[in-house]
């Protein structure tokens, strides 16, 4: 009896290895999907879980309380559970024509900074990859050196140079080429110059990355086969470099579309854009529900359309 | 030196002196304070398959990038076909190139790739058509034309690239190390394939390479260069046979070099004294009695025994062996002379050994004789 339990726990111990082994050998084999897990669950926890609080309160209703807005599920007497959605918020933002121009004026400014940062942007970018070795580090690190200052700073830098009595107009009533101040800040021309001001560096790196990859030669064996350097430009450079054009664009028209700060600082009231109706709506009208709404809107409106273009890109590149 | 070369090689290819189809005069080249290409001068005749030879900064690459336009020289003049070059930007010049890395458009497809240079000359859509279907047909990639060029393979891509560069009619094609992306079976096989086209659409080619055997094989004349000037320039046998320098001897093939000196030089046959003795040697050239030389002798020119031989030459000498490197067709032994020097014999296994040992072993004494003939003659 006593050998019998001696080998018993043997056994246990060799069973206890062989499942440490097992689980090791596991996550040997499994790695990759651990890796990957890790940013999947910051996505699901920090993105996704907060977009269903927005949506959930996008069909709920205003309610003076807090927090303000009544809840979608709702326990009556005798444990009966009503389910309240509410499509008004929706409707109301459809039927508002405030909202419709609102988003309208935002993609416009949006796509409008998108295409000056694009025009900026690719010039400076393949400058870059074609400086020399010493020059090419400098260039890059001063693109990414507005970075080193606060954004914040930043635009109100911009202020002071836009303003009436701003550097830039003191400076031209000076030389004598004006005598009354242009109005520059608080207007659209403002909100232009900050987003893309903003924004070109988030142009450039994408851009930059892309054309760094591109064979010089592909140029010259265009040249050899009797392309003119503007044509090959646009037959061989652009179409090579429209990855980085497309990854630019995005990373530019996205934020820019949404952009709160620069509107309201640089814009005052003149320049209607989504993010600030957004924050009134929020903050000044207390109104979490059509807050809500406008920001799920806008999800729709801009992000699935870029996210289907997308894929079909990437489709059209497998193909390749 | 080099003039009297070209002059030689013009007449004797075309018979009678022209202007020549390539004329390259005092061309010089510098990166900072390296001189790529060092006053060279060249001329090349219709239809010739030229070659390029030489080592990596030689200055071969420079020389062929210059001739399509993508650099442009410090001094000296290209003319092609009778027509200047000098300002002429590459996309005007009536040559086209085929790159080491292919530089295939990866956005077009086969059938693009090769139309993109005859679209550029605003040639009608049939035309094209008619053109592309027809050059695919000479590189044998028909039904490629749909293909992207990442979906080909290295040597198919390499087709490619010839057709594309091939479909211009250019007057002169240039290829900058056709073969070198390929493995070495596929090399030796598209050797004579590039020669073929070459054949076949007559159109002269300089060929940029750093394998002597693809220089050898591919061309009709070649230039060996070294530190951007030419050390010699000649068809084939004339570089292999008749080298004027130790760096052609040892550069092209191997080459045990005798340095020596003239003692006796009559109608083209010398009497040298060496290290190893006096070395007999009718090449044709007279030297100067008293002259420093260099004579080279290629491995397979030397005859090894190990018995004395019956008819004893004028050129014999004793050695001992002391490596053998057996290749299977034939085996190399290095010899060890009385003086120290060790020498490179080569020769053919003709006769399969009928006991597995060879005839010839380690430490066995050999004689060793050559033809006066096979000696060549290195001036410098």
């Amino acid at each position: 009896m006593n050998i019998g339990m001696k080998n018993d726990i043997s056994m246990k111990v060799k069973n206890q290895n062989s499942i440490v082994d097992r689980f090791l050998r596991r996550l040997q084999e499994n790695w990759r999907s651990i890796v990957i897990i890790i940013p999947f669950v910051w996505l699901l926890m920090f993105f996704l879980f907060p977009f269903f609080i927005v949506a959930k309160i996008s069909l709920a209703e205003i309610k003076i309380a807090s927090p303000p807005f009544t809840s979608m599920v709702e326990w009556a007497d005798g444990g009966i559970m009503t389910i309240r959605i509410v499509f008004d918020n929706f409707l109301y933002i459809i039927n508002d024509s405030l909202y419709i121009n609102t988003y309208l004026n935002s993609v416009k400014i949006a796509s409008t900074a998108t295409v000056i940062s694009l025009l900026l942007g690719y010039p400076i970018a393949y400058g870059i990859v074609r400086s020399g070795p010493i020059a090419k580090p400098i260039l890059l690190f001063m693109v990414i050196l507005p970075f080193w200052t606060s954004f914040l700073l930043r635009v109100y830098a911009w202020m002071g140079l836009l303003a009436d009595q701003g550097t830039i107009n003191s400076l031209l009533i000076a030389l004598g080429f004006i005598n009354e101040p242009i109005q520059m800040l608080y207007s659209e021309f403002a909100v232009y110059i900050g987003i893309v001001y903003t924004y070109l560096p988030f142009m450039i790196l994408p851009l930059y990355a892309n054309m760094e990859k591109l064979d010089s030669s592909l140029n010259e064996a265009a040249a050899d086969l009797g392309s003119k350097p503007t044509n090959t430009f646009f037959k061989v450079t652009l179409p090579l470099t429209m990855p980085g054009v497309i990854a630019g664009s995005l990373l530019v028209f996205i934020p820019a579309s949404g952009e709160y700060v620069i509107p309201d600082l640089l814009g005052g009231g003149n320049v209607q854009m989504i993010g600030r109706v957004l924050f009134n709506e929020f903050s000044r009208n207390t109104d979490w529900p059509v807050a809500s709404a406008v920001a799920i809107a806008m999800l729709f409106l801009l992000v699935f359309p870029i996210i289907i273009f997308q894929h079909y890109q990437g489709k059209a590149a497998e193909g390749n | 030196m080099e003039d009297e070369l070209i002059l030689d090689s013009a007449i004797s290819q075309s018979g009678k002196k022209e202007k020549p189809f390539v004329q390259i005069r005092g061309l010089t080249k510098k990166f900072g304070a390296i001189t790529a290409v060092d006053n060279i001068n060249l001329d090349i005749s219709q239809g010739e398959l030229f070659c390029l030879l030489g080592g990596s900064g030689c200055g071969k690459s420079t020389l062929l990038r210059m001739l399509a336009g993508f650099e442009f020289p410090e001094a000296g003049t290209i003319s092609i076909d009778g027509i200047d070059m000098s300002q002429v930007p590459a996309y005007e010049r009536p040559t086209n190139m085929m790159f080491q890395s292919y530089a295939l458009f990866p956005h077009m497809n086969v059938g693009e790739n090769i139309a993109f240079g005859l679209q550029q000359d605003k040639i009608p859509k049939a035309e094209i058509t008619d053109r592309v279907n027809d050059i695919l047909k000479l590189v044998e990639l028909e039904g490629y034309i749909k293909r992207r060029p990442q979906q080909l393979s290295g040597g198919q891509r390499q087709r490619v690239a010839l057709a594309r560069a091939l479909v211009k009619k250019p007057k002169l094609l240039l290829l900058d190390e056709p073969l070198a992306a390929l493995d070495k079976k596929l090399r030796k096989q598209t050797q004579f394939e590039l020669a073929n086209i070459q054949e076949q659409v007559g159109v002269t080619f300089i060929v940029v390479t750093h394998d002597q055997e693809e220089a050898m094989t591919l061309s009709s004349r070649m230039a060996v260069m070294d530190m951007g000037k030419f050390k010699q320039i000649g068809t084939p046998t004339e570089i292999y046979e008749f080298p004027e320098s130790r760096f052609v001897a040892d550069f092209i093939g191997s080459a045990n070099i005798f340095e020596g000196k003239v003692i006796s030089s009559k109608g083209g046959k010398l009497t040298v004294s060496t290290d190893v003795g006096e070395v007999f040697a009718s090449n044709g050239r007279s030297i100067t009695e008293g002259e420093k030389i260099w004579l080279g002798l290629r491995p397979e020119k030397i005859y090894l025994s190990k018995a004395k031989p019956k008819n004893i030459g004028p050129n014999q000498i004793k050695g001992i062996v002391e490596e053998i490197g057996y290749l299977g067709e034939t085996s190399i032994y290095k010899i060890r002379l009385k003086n120290g020097q060790i020498i490179d014999v080569s020769a053919p296994n003709q006769s399969r050994p009928m006991s597995r040992v060879r005839e010839i072993t380690w430490e066995d004494m050999v004689y060793l004789n050559w033809e006066p003939e096979s000696v060549m003659l290195l001036t410098s």
